[in-house]
């Protein structure tokens, strides 16, 4: 059975903004699922509406085989919800927090001490442990959120931008983490990110979603193998580049190109064979070429051929 | 029942150790009750020769007012603490547990009866150095300590209730500022209430603040009539019920808006 089932779900807000528009997608026990998107692609309302904080206006969800509508006690007592703010008690020590949490879940006695050692040594913190949260570092906190969610072996796990605000050392950090949480049991973990690297590395599927929908589910070796070819992509020197667009789109072996500033992007169907015939093309019409990078299609290029819209250009548009 | 019980007595204990980390806050708990204690105590001293006043201690008059004034002031800031737990997202991460919905309104509620027992201790330990008595003994110290517990509660509730409605610290000081001066003055805090204008004292019936008021000047004083500080404790504990029941509704209000 599916760990978390989504279909149809819609959620419309006050003054017309339709936050979700059918979102379906499904996420098998022990995996870890991205959601990925551009901010305001509905990431976070989807993941509120899983962790029954948000009441949808359609379709359907199941969590651990619990329906989010109906039995929204069930769901709670399943669920670990890292929330992208993160709720922490600034003026309790990590530990304090941690028993907090634990005792709202039942939890106490013995059991509950062994529990915040284990989790405090899980996520890095048994040092911290004592200090007050307010004197901790974002990772810190970071990692203590995520160990409050963990702190009544949930079933499932939603981390919300877990890596967002932190600088990029605490990102990798944190990746290393999460990849450490990911092999422990049979943790199911729906994360959500507008980090396209993230989505690469951490996920083992992942669903894009762009204005309320999925666009498009799967792998992310699938979804880029999806796309037939390679990218080259061509920084031009100094020096005529405003026709450098149409100069390459007329060669047989280039099916796409765009050209930002002085960078040129082109899709070609094997790119060890395409370069000769671009870079004589450029040089022919006295195109200056500083340098050539051919690579896989990257989750960019994905979003872009699935939507048509540029993932970078939106995530910025929707901040 | 029980889990609510104990989850409300994991906020209040979450709840009293986040203020006895801060500081500041202990002082002005710890000084504000004094503040009022002396300087009206001094201003208003001659006050008791006036007909109306059955006493010729202002100091023994004015005790179960400032007692009681303290634990209104406190019930009605208590909703910042609200509005600081939703901007830190404390309530929503506490939403997706099983935590029980009024423990998190009851915790801050709690936690308002406990601070106006402990400024009530102290203001009461201050007027017994100043002279003034409680004639009721013990049992006296125990109806002017629930009648602070009850009024702090009933108005924190109501400021819970406001926070969740708001959810801004900008209307929360607003309404506070609006309603503390005139709910305190509509009330014999600082006066007999022979002494008030007839409109005043009509009004005053009413006003929940001077329900503590009577309650725990009734026991003060020489001749305590059991039956008004019945009737005036059942009056708080009335109304206490009916704003913990808006705090909730409120907070019903505020779920359905995420």
């Amino acid at each position: 059975m599916d760990a978390i089932a989504v279909a149809g779900l819609e959620k419309r807000y006050p003054k017309g903004v339709r936050a979700l528009d059918g979102v379906t997608f499904s996420v098998r026990g022990g995996e870890v699922f991205g959601l990925l998107g551009p901010n305001g692609a509905g990431k976070s309302t989807t993941v509120r509406v899983l962790a029954t904080l948000t009441r949808p206006d359609g379709g359907r969800a199941h969590v651990a085989g619990h329906d989010v509508l109906r039995e929204p006690a069930a769901v709670r007592r399943s669920i670990g919800y890292v929330p992208q703010q993160s709720g922490l008690d600034r003026e309790a020590t990590g530990r304090e927090n941690l028993a907090l949490q634990g005792r709202m879940h039942g939890l106490g006695g013995p059991g509950l001490g062994r529990r915040v050692e284990e989790l405090l040594d899980l996520l890095g913190l048994a040092d911290a442990a004592d200090r007050i949260v307010r004197t901790y570092s974002g990772g810190m906190k970071r990692r203590l959120d995520i160990a409050l969610g963990l702190v009544h072996r949930p079933a499932v796990l939603f981390l919300d931008e877990p890596t967002t605000g932190l600088d990029p050392e605490a990102r990798v950090l944190m990746w290393g983490e999460l990849e450490r949480l990911a092999v422990e049991g049979d943790l199911t973990i729906l994360l959500t990110t507008h980090y396209l690297e993230e989505a690469d590395r951490l996920a083992d599927r992942l669903a894009i979603v762009s204005r309320g929908k999925v666009v498009v589910e799967g792998t992310p070796e699938e979804l880029k193998q999806g796309l037939r070819g390679d990218s080259v992509t061509v920084e031009l020197g100094d020096g005529r580049a405003a026709d450098a667009e149409a100069v390459v789109r007329s060669l047989a072996v280039v099916h796409g190109a765009t050209l930002d500033g002085r960078v040129l992007r082109t899709r070609v169907e094997d790119g060890g064979t395409a370069v000769p015939g671009i870079l004589s093309a450029l040089e022919g019409r006295g195109i200056p070429v500083a340098s050539v990078t051919v690579s896989r299609p990257s989750l960019d290029d994905v979003y872009l051929h699935y939507t048509g819209r540029d993932f970078r250009r939106e995530d910025e548009e929707g901040a | 029942m029980t889990e609510a019980v104990a989850h409300s007595w994991f906020m209040l204990g979450r709840n009293v150790r986040n203020l006895l980390r801060q500081p500041i806050w202990i002082v002005t708990i710890l000084t504000t009750p004094l503040v009022w204690l002396l300087l009206y105590s001094q201003l208003f001293r001659r006050v008791v020769e006036l007909p109306g006043f059955d006493t010729a201690s202002y100091v023994q008059f004015l005790t179960p007012g400032v007692v009681v004034m303290t634990a209104f002031f406190t019930g009605t800031w208590n909703g910042m603490s609200m509005i600081n737990d939703l901007d830190r997202g404390v309530v929503e991460r506490f939403l997706a547990t099983p935590a029980r919905r009024s423990a998190l309104i009851l915790g801050h509620v709690a936690q308002c009866a406990v601070i106006a027992i402990v400024e009530a201790v102290i203001v009461l330990g201050i007027a017994y150095a100043l002279g003034a008595r409680i004639d009721a003994g013990l049992v006296g110290w125990v109806v002017v300590l629930g009648a602070a517990a009850l009024v702090a509660a009933s108005f924190a509730g109501i400021s819970q209730g406001l926070a969740l409605l708001t959810r801004r610290e900008e209307s929360m000081i607003a309404v506070a500022n609006a309603t503390a001066l005139p709910l305190m003055f509509l009330s014999s805090i600082l006066i007999a209430p022979e002494l008030m204008p007839g409109w005043m004292r009509d009004v005053a019936t009413f006003n929940p603040v001077n329900w503590g008021v009577v309650a725990a000047r009734e026991v003060v004083g020489p001749a305590t009539s059991w039956g008004t500080v019945g009737i005036h404790l059942a009056l708080l504990l009335a109304f206490t019920a009916a704003t913990a029941a808006f705090g909730t509704f409120a907070f019903r209000a505020y779920r359905r808006t995420l």
